[in-house]
Formats: C-alpha cells, structure tokens, sequence
C-alpha cells in the first residue's frame, strides 16, 4: 500500500506478528566466538479471534489470542466472542493491523497460528512488551539527567537534582512537558530488530539476541 | 530456574561435558586458542581456581589465580567459551570455603593450599 504524505512516499510495510511470553534469559555463544545474551520466548499457538475487513470494520486486520483462561474469570461478552471463534477463553487479545498477504488461508477465524509458521531462523523482529515498573524516580533514572556535577565550589545536598526548570519573569511559569521525576517504567516499549537465533517449533519457543521489555512470564508481542 | 531455559541451555552445553570436574582451590592447567592476527595458537594459563560463579548455567565463569614474576595475575573464563581447548586438573586442593579471595592479601607460604589426600576405598 503506499500512501502521499506531502513530498514524502513511504511504503506501508506490512507486518505479522505473534503473542507471547517472556520465559528468560540465557546466554549463547556465536559462530565468530562473542557470548551472546538472547532471551527466550514462548510465542504461541495463538487462535485467530477475528478477521476484519475493509468492507465490514474500514481497514484489515486480523486479531489473536493467546494464554488459556478460566471461564469463570472472563467477562460474558468475551466469552461469546471466544466462541464465535470456536476456542476457549483466552487471556491476552491483540489485533496485527495489515497481517501478511502471504498468510492467507492460515488467518481464518479459528484457525491456530504457530510460531514455526510465521518466524524462520535469521529473521529480525521487533519485540513490545510492558517495562518492569520503577515506582516514583527522580530525574537522573527517569530522563537519564546528569545531575549536578560536583561536591565542591559550594554545592551540597542536591546532586541528582534537576537544575533549573525556566526562566524568571517570562514566561512566569514551568513550561507544559518540562521532564520532572515521577513514576517510571511500566511503559508500553518497543524494542526493534532482534535476531531470531533459534527455534524450536514443537515446544513454540523463540530465541532471539538481546533484551525484551517486561518481566518473566509476561506478555510479549513479536512483530515481523 | 525455568525448565525451559534448562532445555535450551542443554543444547548449548555441549562443551561442559570434555571438562574434568573441579572446583574452588584446585590446581588447574587451562589451554586458550589465542589468535593474532590470523595466525591461530595455544596458551596455557596455569593457576589456583579461586571461584566458580553461576555454577550450572550456561553464563558460568571461574577464576584462575597465579603468581607471575612476583605479581598476582587473575583470569577469568566463560566455561563455555570456545577459546578454552583444554582443561587440565593438576591438584586437588582441600579448602573449607567456595571463594578463596583471602589468598589475595597473602604471599609466598602462607598462599599455599593443602592438598586433598584421597584415601583408597
């Protein structure tokens, strides 16, 4: 699909993608000999919950879920919509908007999606999750701020402060968006081109190079 | 340890298995493949073990102490590293602790560890 903004074509890339669960993390060592750090994902069997349409819902997408869920625990309307689909209740819903055409006959509606089916190894692939939460922060973890620089010439007790957040007179006060401590992580971050190093179709585990947001056991969505 | 980081880490493991088992206060001879350039040789690096750090897992390391010309010299090595060829045990040592940092602080006889006598069954 391309699209003209201005002067500019981009090409709309389209994607695919999975759900799933950070297990950990280990380390490999590479062909050429450098220790690797890689986390492991276990990424699916994810069911396909609905498929929409340009004609029906205005663009394309396809939905997935993922993570088995107790009955008793899910909302009545979820679970009408699980059964459309044809699948237990699930814990994690999320919509890949433009799913590959080159996917088509696998994303129907009920339909498991594997990640043997959808990574190969090699492949880079971007990873969001929910960042660990770091409570109320000053400036220097949250925006990464120097600090103060010295001890000395007559500074004491303020050596992770902000500094100065504006001017005097004009403009009379602090700026909208002016970066201040406060509650950090627990954000929704992406983190792009990972390696896939590894797979192992018949347990659904992903192994790619570096970090992913999040803690162990939460959700993870891989994007291709 | 999640049983399914221990799968994974099985795989890659391989290379444990051609290691004799030792541990903090043995005398060990480590061969390392040392490249420069692109000419390609071995080294040997002969010490005191004086830790093993994140025993079991694939990141696991251990420290080789020695006195070279007078000055202690510490390495250390990724266990799974393909640089190591070789590791060779020379001498058991008998020691009541799993880290031997209070040999750093010591020279000469007082550095020495006593070595472990093993009685025949």
């Amino acid at each position: 699909m391309r699209k003209h903004l201005g002067f500019k074509i981009i090409i709309q890339q389209k994607m695919s993608g999975i759900i799933g669960k950070k297990v950990g993390m280990t380390s490999i060592f590479s062909a050429d000999g450098r220790n690797v750090a890689c986390t492991l994902i276990e990424a699916g069997p994810c069911v396909v919950t609905q498929v929409k349409n340009l004609e029906t819902d205005g663009y394309n997408a396809v939905q997935l879920a993922y993570g088995e869920r107790k009955e008793k625990n899910t909302p009545k309307p979820l679970i009408g919509h699980f059964k459309k689909a044809g699948t237990t209740p699930k814990q994690k819903v999320v919509e890949f908007r433009d799913f590959r055409v080159e996917f088509e006959g696998q994303v129907d509606l009920g339909k498991t999606l594997e990640a043997g089916q959808i990574f190969i190894e090699g492949d880079f692939v971007d990873a969001i999750g929910t960042s660990k939460g770091k409570g109320f922060q000053g400036v220097v973890k949250r925006h990464g701020f120097a600090g103060v620089g010295g001890q000395t010439h007559g500074q004491h007790n303020r050596q992770r402060h902000p500094g100065s957040i504006g001017a005097c007179s004009w403009p009379s006060r602090v700026f909208k968006g002016m970066r201040m401590a406060g509650r950090t992580g627990g954000d929704r971050v992406k983190v792009i081109n990972l390696k896939v190093l590894k797979i192992y179709p018949e347990k659904n585990l992903l192994l790619v190079s570096g970090s992913v947001p999040g803690p162990k056991n939460s959700f993870v969505i891989l994007e291709k | 340890m999640s049983d399914l980081i221990k799968f994974v880490e099985a795989e890659f493991s391989e290379a444990r298995k051609k290691f004799p088992s030792f541990k903090a206060g043995d005398t060990i001879n480590v061969h390392v493949r040392i490249t420069e350039g692109n000419k390609e040789r071995v080294q040997q690096f002969q010490g005191t073990v004086i830790q093993r750090k994140n025993p079991n897992s694939n990141g696991e390391t251990f420290t080789v102490r020695k006195i070279s010309n007078g000055i202690g010299v510490e390495r250390i090595f990724p266990i799974l590293s393909p640089s190591i060829e070789k590791i060779e045990l020379l001498r058991e040592g008998k020691v009541r602790r799993a880290r031997l940092f209070y040999l750093r602080g010591r020279q000469g006889k007082a550095a020495k560890i006593k070595e472990k006598i093993r009685h025949r069954k």
